[in-house]
């Protein structure tokens, strides 16, 4: 047996997993349009490098990451761009961003798909295959999957740790990914093991899912592979990334750290299976397994084409009526879509149909009773009323000291809180305030260091200019030929100067 | 709306409620051995109580309903009932009610934002401006000699309103045991010259010692339903067992047992009811230790050395004073930030 290890805080709502979790994984079909976002990733857009009209094989490269932190996007079918424009998006902020939107031709052609070869592989070449095939963090957070993996090459990895703990309530698509796919599972751990040679790997499976877990054991001693699977006590927030590497580790990852600096790389398991999938098939990420549940008559998991519209896939599941809008991801940490017909992106664990039924308003806030029932349940070892009091008065500096950066937004305070308080919505709007007060610093900082130049430069134009005017009357004395050369050259220095005085260097425009 | 999007079933009026029904022990033994007058105190706090807290949501231009139904201020009127003898006066316990929920409670802000406990606060007032009235206490019921009858009762609680009965009998008041103990000491007695008083009863005196146990069988509920974390009351009954034993052991003529001190007097209605009020408490777990452990430590220092035979009231709004500071100085490492392996 394992010792497990214990996290701070964590809470026990409501599962409602088993709506869900009954039926087997259905095959979503190709929808009649596909809109793929270019910032379904944390971090930089990607790039399109295709043109409106292109016709385009299934899996071909649409977009290139825009930089070291992005992610490629590929075609989940065959067909034409139709537009590269900005669309309605899921994101938090319900704010519209750029997607290359594909007109299915209904062939469904496979373009040219390379296996990665594991002789002679190494991390680099692992590396190399998961930028380019657009691979990133399924659990929720669509982190670029080599970043995490980015470190010096010769970094020993302890421990591989994978996240298929699925706290979330209501999502199950983890669940039915093991209890399904099993083998292919375990087919994709032995080549991450191969790659990165840890000495230990180990997957961590909230105890709800005994048959997962079961599933996944069978699997790997069929495989004969040795691996950990090892049932953690269901515990919300038991699978954000710090917290599990601490129940199965006993490591707390250093704030600001990355768990690869403590020697542990950690994947979700539906990650592992799209890393599967593009080692030994070549394919890109272009299909995820989600969970369509809430206001639903039959909720279930479907494996669905990045960019297929939310709506279709709800459909399928039979949206009952009064459903009012969509939650993407958990009722913990997911958030309302801005609109019904949003596409699916990478990180589309689960959609939830809402309704009044199901998901109240929230009673109105009565004030913060200092009950630090919130601190007890914050993983974080935070005070969240301390937060509270901080960002509502807008006091970014003292959020900070309390350390608002270090909060995961899990909601786990919000979830108990007696006075009903939404405490990690003033989180959020705390954390984007602080961003943008250090955006407003460094832009003072700036100014600051052009203005110091700018009055540098204007002392250095006095100066030369003084001593041209040293010099003029110097030269009073010379020889009028003498006078006439030296003249003209100061009076040239002069003028520089005064031409100077007169500019902007921040902008070069003369004002 | 943001997420989360469900939230647990934990209201402030169901942490309000079952702190009232924790009180319900402390009061049937209440009635049990001092009658049933501190009803009849318990019922005016709360009307006065209701009636302020109305008043006082009006004027602030609060929501009446949401901050009505929240039970806070019944709290607040049954603590400071709780902490005053049966048989006084009406007013006695109208205006401390209204001063706590007038000044303690809405002049600072209302419900989360009051610094000091407002119940602790009235009674306090009451300590000062009426401190014959509000320390007078009579005998329980198996001690006294003459029986306080429905409409004698009546005739104290309200004063010229209800027109006494003939043979309005003075009521016995008698020294409670904290007040015997004080008296006995001063006139140069050690303890066992006198612990055979019939008002020190077996442990912290006839009464009191039931209503101990009755209120920490309320607490213990309190703590089951997690309402109150057992920081508070061990560290306080802590503070104040640590320093009345170690003088007890030095002098146990001189020095009450620490037992005692924990039965006697308002101890554990402090311990579980009145240190452990979120709003003015320390709230760090280091905090909370620290903060009951000094409120006990003064509870003991301002009975055994101050001029107050029970020192609870003041031991507690002399460390809500202190609760910024401990609070700073006791935040707890956040996760990443300590090693802990
Ligand atoms: S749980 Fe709510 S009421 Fe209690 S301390 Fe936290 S924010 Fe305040
Ligand atoms: S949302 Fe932040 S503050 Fe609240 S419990 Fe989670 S980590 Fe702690």
């Amino acid at each position: 047996m394992r010792k497990l290890f214990r996290f701070h805080g964590g809470i026990h709502p409501e599962q409602h997993k088993e709506q869900s979790s009954q039926l087997s994984i259905a095959l979503a079909p190709v929808p009649d349009v596909l809109v793929l976002s270019l910032t379904q990733h944390a971090g930089l857009a990607a790039e399109p490098v295709v043109r409106v009209g292109q016709r385009v094989l299934k899996g071909e490269l649409l977009a290139r990451p825009g930089g070291p932190v992005s992610a490629a996007v590929h075609a989940p079918t065959s067909g034409k761009i139709e537009a590269i424009e900005a669309r309605a998006v899921p994101n938090a902020v319900a704010r519209s961003d750029w997607c290359i939107v594909l007109r299915p031709d209904g062939a469904d052609r496979w373009g040219e798909r390379t296996p990665l070869q594991l002789t002679g592989a190494n991390r680099a070449s692992l590396l190399a295959r998961l930028r380019d095939f657009g691979l990133v963090g399924l659990g929720g957070a669509a982190f670029p999957s080599h970043i995490k993996l980015s470190l010096k090459d010769d970094a020993k990895i302890r421990w591989l740790v994978v996240n298929a703990a699925e706290c979330e309530p209501y999502i199950t698509c983890d669940d039915r990914l093991m209890r399904e796919r099993a083998p292919e599972l375990v087919r994709g751990l032995r080549l991450i093991g191969e790659l990165l040679q840890p000495e230990e790997i180990v997957v961590g499976i909230e105890d709800n899912k005994p048959e997962a877990a079961a599933a996944m054991r069978a699997a790997a001693s069929a495989d004969q592979f040795n691996i950990d699977i090892v049932p953690i006590p269901t515990l919300y927030p038991g699978g954000g990334e710090k917290q599990l590497i601490r129940t199965l580790t006993g490591i707390e990852v250093a704030a600001g750290h990355l768990p690869l600096e403590h020697g542990v790389a950690c994947f979700n398991i539906a990650t592992v299976h799209a890393i599967r999938r593009a080692v030994d098939l070549g394919e890109p990420l272009i299909a995820r397994v989600l969970t369509v549940t809430g206001n639903v008559a039959t909720p279930r998991n479907y494996e669905a084409l990045i960019g297929t519209p939310m709506n279709q896939l709800v459909a399928l599941a039979q949206e009952q009526t009064g459903t009012d809008g969509y939650i993407m991801g958990g009722p913990m940490m997911g958030f309302r879509v801005a609109a019904k017909d949003v596409p699916v992106v990478k990180a589309t664990n689960c959609i939830i149909a809402i309704d009044g039924k199901h998901f109240r308003t929230p009673p109105p806030e009565l004030p913060c009773i200092r009950c630090g029932t919130c601190s007890v349940a914050c993983p974080a070892d935070l005070q969240p009323f301390e937060l509270y009091w901080h960002t509502k008065s807008h006091n970014s500096a003292r959020a900070r000291d309390y350390g608002l950066a270090d909060c995961i937004e899990c909601g786990a305070c919000s979830y108990v809180c007696p006075s009903k308080i939404p405490l990690v919505g003033y989180f959020r709007r705390g954390k984007s305030e602080a961003a943008a007060a250090d955006r407003a610093a460094r832009a003072a900082a700036q100014a600051q260091e052009r203005s110091n130049w700018h009055e540098q430069r204007l002392q250095r134009d006095a100066r030369e200019a003084e001593l041209a005017s040293a010099a003029l009357s110097t030269a009073a004395s010379a020889s009028s030929e003498a006078i006439g050369i030296k003249q003209a050259s100061v009076q040239g220095a002069l003028e520089r100067a005064r031409a100077r005085r007169n500019e902007d260097p921040a902008t070069g425009h003369k004002s | 709306m943001t997420s989360p999007y469900i939230a647990g079933s934990s209201s402030v009026s169901a942490i309000m409620f079952k702190l009232l029904l924790a009180l319900v022990p402390g009061v049937a033994a209440f009635v049990w051995y001092f009658g049933p007058a501190i009803l009849i105190s318990i019922g005016i706090a709360t009307v006065v109580a209701l009636v302020c807290e109305a008043l006082m949501l009006l004027l602030r231009r609060a929501p009446l309903k949401m901050f009505m139904t929240d039970w806070s201020a019944v709290v607040t009127a049954w603590l400071l009932a709780l902490s005053l003898p049966p048989l006084v006066p009406w007013w006695l316990v109208a205006i401390g009610t209204a001063f706590a929920i007038i000044v303690a409670k809405h002049l600072y802000g209302g419900l989360g934002s009051n610094p000091f406990n407002p119940a602790m606060v009235g009674f306090a007032v009451l300590l000062i401006a009426f401190p014959l009235q509000s320390t007078r206490w009579p005998p329980p019921l198996m001690l006294s000699a003459t029986r306080v009858s429905f409409d004698i009762m009546l005739a104290y609680i309200f004063p010229g309103l209800v027109e006494a009965p003939r043979f309005l009998v003075d009521a016995e008041t008698m020294a409670t045991p904290l007040d015997t103990l004080r008296t006995q000491l001063g006139l140069e007695q050690t303890i066992a010259d006198f612990s055979y008083m019939p008002v020190f009863g077996r442990v912290g005196g006839v009464g009191f010692e039931m209503m101990a146990l009755c209120y920490l069988l309320g607490g213990l509920f309190l703590l089951q339903q997690r309402i109150i974390s057992w920081h508070m009351p061990v560290a306080f009954l802590g503070g104040l067992a640590a320093l009345g034993g170690a003088l007890w052991l030095l002098n146990p003529g001189h020095y009450a047992s620490p037992l005692f001190h924990c039965a006697a007097g308002g101890t554990l209605l402090g311990a579980f009811f009145i240190v452990t009020d979120p709003v003015s408490g320390a709230t760090t777990p280091r905090g909370k230790l620290i903060f009951a452990a000094g409120a006990g430590v003064l509870t003991y220092v301002i009975r055994v050395f101050g001029g107050y035979a029970d020192g609870v009231a003041f031991a507690v709004l002399l460390m809500n004073m202190m609760v910024p500071l401990i609070d700073a100085h006791t935040q707890p490492a956040v996760f990443g930030r300590k090693s802990r392996t």
